[in-house]
């Protein structure tokens, strides 16, 4: 029982490890979805085959081996970044693949005469797409994304085995200092569950503002 | 006839794969003019009218605005429909916008116009299509009828040359139909150049300077509203108006 209130530096240390893997990571998957979703969606060929071979490799590929690609391939072509930006690297790109085909499924349910009446008043694909679509899209894709994000939330866990700071690592420490394993558990679940409760929190607060009214 | 020709189609054909909806279209709509077009469902009218402001490909053909050919794709395209208003079958208000901010969008966006100066042009023509009470509401809290003058006056807020309407009471009740045409004869009235693809015969010989009549993917008749309706030469279009005005 006392491995938190001992330990509560190196847990909180992890805590926040995942909570900032958690901002960045989404942050950078929600930028690169709603990116590869425009992709997916123009006018332009290459740029749809761009985002669906993006989606298809990345969405196919296990995180874990996407850890390993990142985080020992990128050195060797010269780039060499922390752990932890490799990490959020890895973690976004893979989440924005989940996150672009929510977006795009979203984008599919607004009616197609929207898009014709903002073409046909002379608005680019752009701004059809800022002004008109994906503001509509947006509100049904709330619950997918949110879905997303914890999902993320969670795979960040995988850093941890990469020597980056979150929360599940911790564990390692306290088991060497030989507390037990079951109250280790215990509290780091509690301490992911409080960050997707939060996430949840905020896209419920979200989708009453913002999504559909039935 | 047409003088000043605004609207010109030349050879125009137009596939859905094997089917062959568009077949050596020629028209030309002159400046001012009203031209209706009608004709059984599937004679490709709608695709015709969708075809002008390039909502619709083509695969053999020109079309020409004003003595501009129609570009393909990107601003120069985006900036050409800015100059045709185009009114649909199902209104396509943008759902999440208030009337106010439906007729304003795309003058802030493709005009450039201050948010204000649109706002105050937005009034004027909600003014003129009799709803600038309505102007704060959502277009889910208005009716088939309402909707569609608004849709009219987002078009009409681009000061366009030219107006298309697709069918444009096909979707409404019928008591709610004459509001919407009552709004079309005024800008007939004021000169506006219109092709209206519609059911509404009363509209046709009262507003229309000529109607075509299309089926199968031609136009089989191009001719006064008056001559076309009492004397018919086609064997296709007599067969049309005897099913449509005998009821």
């Amino acid at each position: 029982m006392n491995v938190l209130t001992d330990n509560f530096s190196t847990y909180w240390e992890g805590f926040l490890g995942t909570v900032e893997l958690t901002v960045y990571g989404s942050v950078l998957a929600l930028a690169l979805g709603f990116l590869m979703a425009s992709f997916r969606v123009a006018p332009v060929g290459s740029l749809r085959v761009f985002g669906t071979v993006w989606v298809t490799v990345l969405r196919n590929t296990p995180l874990t081996l996407l850890f390993f690609a990142v985080l020992l391939g990128l050195p060797r072509f010269g780039l060499v970044l922390p752990f932890t930006v490799f990490a959020v690297l890895a973690l976004g790109c893979y989440t924005s693949a989940f996150i672009c085909e929510a977006l795009r499924s979203g984008i599919n349910t607004v009616p197609k005469g929207q898009g014709e009446a903002a073409r046909s008043l002379g608005m680019t694909f752009g701004q059809t797409l800022s002004a008109v679509v994906l503001p509509q899209a947006f509100r049904s894709v709330i619950p997918p994304v949110g879905s997303t994000l914890i999902a993320l939330a969670k795979n960040s866990a995988i850093a941890g085995a990469f020597s980056v700071t979150e929360l599940l690592g911790t564990y390692k420490t306290m088991s060497e200092l030989g507390y037990n394993i079951v109250w280790t558990f215990v509290w780091i679940a509690l301490g992911y569950l409080v960050i997707t409760l939060a996430i949840s929190a905020l896209f419920h607060v979200l989708e009453r503002t913002w999504g559909v009214a039935r | 006839m047409a003088v000043d020709p605004l609207i010109e189609l030349q050879g125009v054909n137009k596939y859905y794969g094997e089917l062959h909806v568009l077949r050596d279209i020629d028209l030309t709509v002159g400046r001012g003019e009203v031209v209706v077009v009608i004709g059984p469902s599937g004679s490709g009218k709608s695709t015709l009218c969708r075809t002008i402001n390039r909502l619709e490909t083509i695969e053999s053909g020109t079309i020409t605005l004003d003595g501009q050919p129609l570009p393909a794709e990107g601003k120069a395209l985006a900036r050409l429909r800015a100059e045709v208003g185009m009114v649909f079958q199902s209104f396509n208000l943008f759902a999440h916008k208030t009337v106010l901010q439906n007729v304003s969008l795309a003058q802030v966006k493709v005009r450039k116009s201050k948010k204000d100066d649109a706002d105050r042009h937005s009034r004027e023509l909600l003014q003129r299509v009799g709803l600038l009470a309505h102007a704060a509401k959502y277009p889910a809290q208005l009716s088939g009828g309402q909707q569609q003058r608004v849709a009219i006056a987002r078009a009409l807020a681009m000061d366009p040359k030219a107006m298309l309407f697709d069918e444009p009471t096909s979707a409404l009740d019928p008591e709610m139909i004459n509001e919407v045409l009552e709004v079309m004869r005024q800008l007939a009235r004021d000169g506006m150049t219109m092709v209206v693809v519609t059911h509404e015969m009363g509209f046709a010989r009262a507003s229309a300077n000529r109607v075509v009549f299309m089926a199968d993917g031609r136009i089989v008749e191009d001719r006064a509203p008056e001559d076309f309706f009492t004397h018919p030469r086609s064997e296709r279009a007599k067969d049309f108006l005897s099913k449509i005005l005998k009821h």
